[in-house]
């Protein structure tokens, strides 16, 4: 299974995915891997099972798991090929990471590949570096060239679309930019971008998928063409969380309105409305609004979770008024 | 950059999937799907394969079962503790999302 995020970008047409690089920066792949240039094929075993239960994108939230367990996948793909090993290690030592890279003229005389540069690695995530020294592999499709007929169904992508709460409240439409790979009737596959436009159903909860049928590759021959799914995710959003279909809203309150109690109006993403704040109210409290989840069927629930907000004294009458309760008020929140 | 005109496609919210279309979706095959309702890992409603009926979230857990078990040879009781980790992990992360203690 191909295309992951990257051949998808949302919005406004920022366009990421199967962009090539103009030029290509040598790659140390001993060093991705923290490995000696001498090690054994244990050694790079380890190191790379390791490096990639480490960085493994399920596993790793962090940023850039993702890249270094493709440099890993990479490296380990060379290194554990004694063939390909002993090629790259041809190319010497004396090339630093980073450094401009053109492999030297006739630099696998000598060597041969058995079977195609790719084996069970996913061959699109390697960097032109890779591909410039072990082949054109993005020829996995085109080997359905020629007279003969041939048909077989597209494949279906898969890609995350973020969506805004509000979204969820009223539904919306959303245009996507894909960078799909099309394969023409000979059998050619090349990279199209086209806009499409989605529409988000009011009532949709965090994990649910959307499905557009055939938007996936193009089928070959008289294959059907694959299908793409969304899997909807929320954008992240200041004062606001979403557990299953409840949502969780920051109220800030005054400490009058939290100690006295009474009503505050109180914007929702389904629109304003009043909440009666219970008298002694404490920071952290939650308030309960049937109903005014997530629309889906059932709703969730809404909570408004209060935080106290004390204003500052920077005016003669509000130091006057926190000086009055520092002496009347017999309050001291350390001693219990 | 230039912006072509939007082309509005059909979608389709998923509610339930069968076994095949959860197989034609993650690009598996039926049999290891089966491994993994017997192992605990999806639970489908319904008591015959034919009739079994996933939710859209099986997607995720079963293309995240395939990377686990392809890219890290992770096995399938070691792929059921790795995803309630996991699903853990995101329940923790919206309670620190949300403030609480």
């Amino acid at each position: 299974m191909v295309a992951l995020p990257d051949q998808l970008s949302q919005g406004r047409g920022d366009s990421v995915g199967l962009l090539r690089k103009e030029h290509m920066d040598y790659k140390d792949y001993y060093k991705v891997l923290g490995v000696e240039r001498d090690a054994t094929q244990d050694d790079i075993k380890r190191a790379y099972r390791k490096l990639a239960r480490k960085y493994h994108p399920d596993v790793n939230k962090e940023a850039d798991a993702e890249s270094k367990f493709k440099d890993a996948g990479e490296a380990y793909e060379v290194l554990k090929d004694p063939e390909k090993r002993a090629a790259y290690d041809q190319l010497g030592a004396n090339w630093q990471a980073g450094q401009d890279f053109r492999p030297p003229p006739g630099w696998d005389s000598g060597f041969e590949f058995s079977g195609g540069g790719y084996t069970e690695a996913d061959q699109e995530a390697f960097s032109d570096f890779f591909e410039s020294l072990f082949g054109q592999a993005r020829s996995g499709r085109t080997r359905y060239q020629g007279s003969r007929e041939f048909h077989a169904p597209g494949q279906d992508h898969h890609a995350r679309i973020e969506i805004a709460l509000k979204d969820a409240y009223d539904g919306a439409t959303r245009q996507i930019g894909l960078h799909a790979p099309q394969v023409d009737p000979a059998g050619h596959v090349s990279v199209k971008d086209r806009t499409i436009k989605v529409t988000i159903p009011k009532g949709i909860l965090p994990g649910q998928h959307i499905r557009l049928s055939g938007q996936g590759t193009p089928g070959i021959g008289k294959g059907r063409a694959g299908d793409l799914y969304l899997e909807v995710a929320f954008k992240p959003e200041r004062g606001f969380s979403i557990d299953g279909r409840d949502v969780y809203m920051d109220l800030p309150i005054t400490p009058w309105e939290a100690a006295l109690g009474g009503k505050v109006k109180a914007p929702t993403p389904s629109g304003s409305v009043e909440l009666s704040i219970p008298r002694n109210a404490r920071s952290g409290q939650k308030l309960r609004l049937k109903g005014r989840g997530l629309p889906a069927k059932p709703a969730g629930d809404l909570y408004a979770v209060l935080q106290i907000v004390t204003p500052p004294a920077d005016t003669p009458e509000a130091r006057e008024i926190y000086e009055k309760m520092a002496r009347e008020l017999d309050f001291n929140p350390r001693s219990k | 950059m230039t912006r072509k005109t939007a082309e509005a496609v059909p979608s389709e919210l998923i509610e339930a999937l069968t076994l095949a279309e959860l197989c034609r979706s993650c690009g598996v095959r039926a049999d290891w799907i089966i491994e993994l309702v017997e192992e605990g890992i999806l639970e489908p409603t319904g008591r015959e394969p034919s009739a079994w009926r996933f939710t859209a979230t099986s997607i995720r857990r079963t293309r995240t079962a395939w990377r686990l078990q392809h890219d890290l040879g992770v096995n399938r009781a070691g792929i059921a503790v790795a995803l309630n980790l996991m699903e853990e992990r995101e329940q923790l992360y919206i309670r620190l999302q949300r403030g609480e203690r």
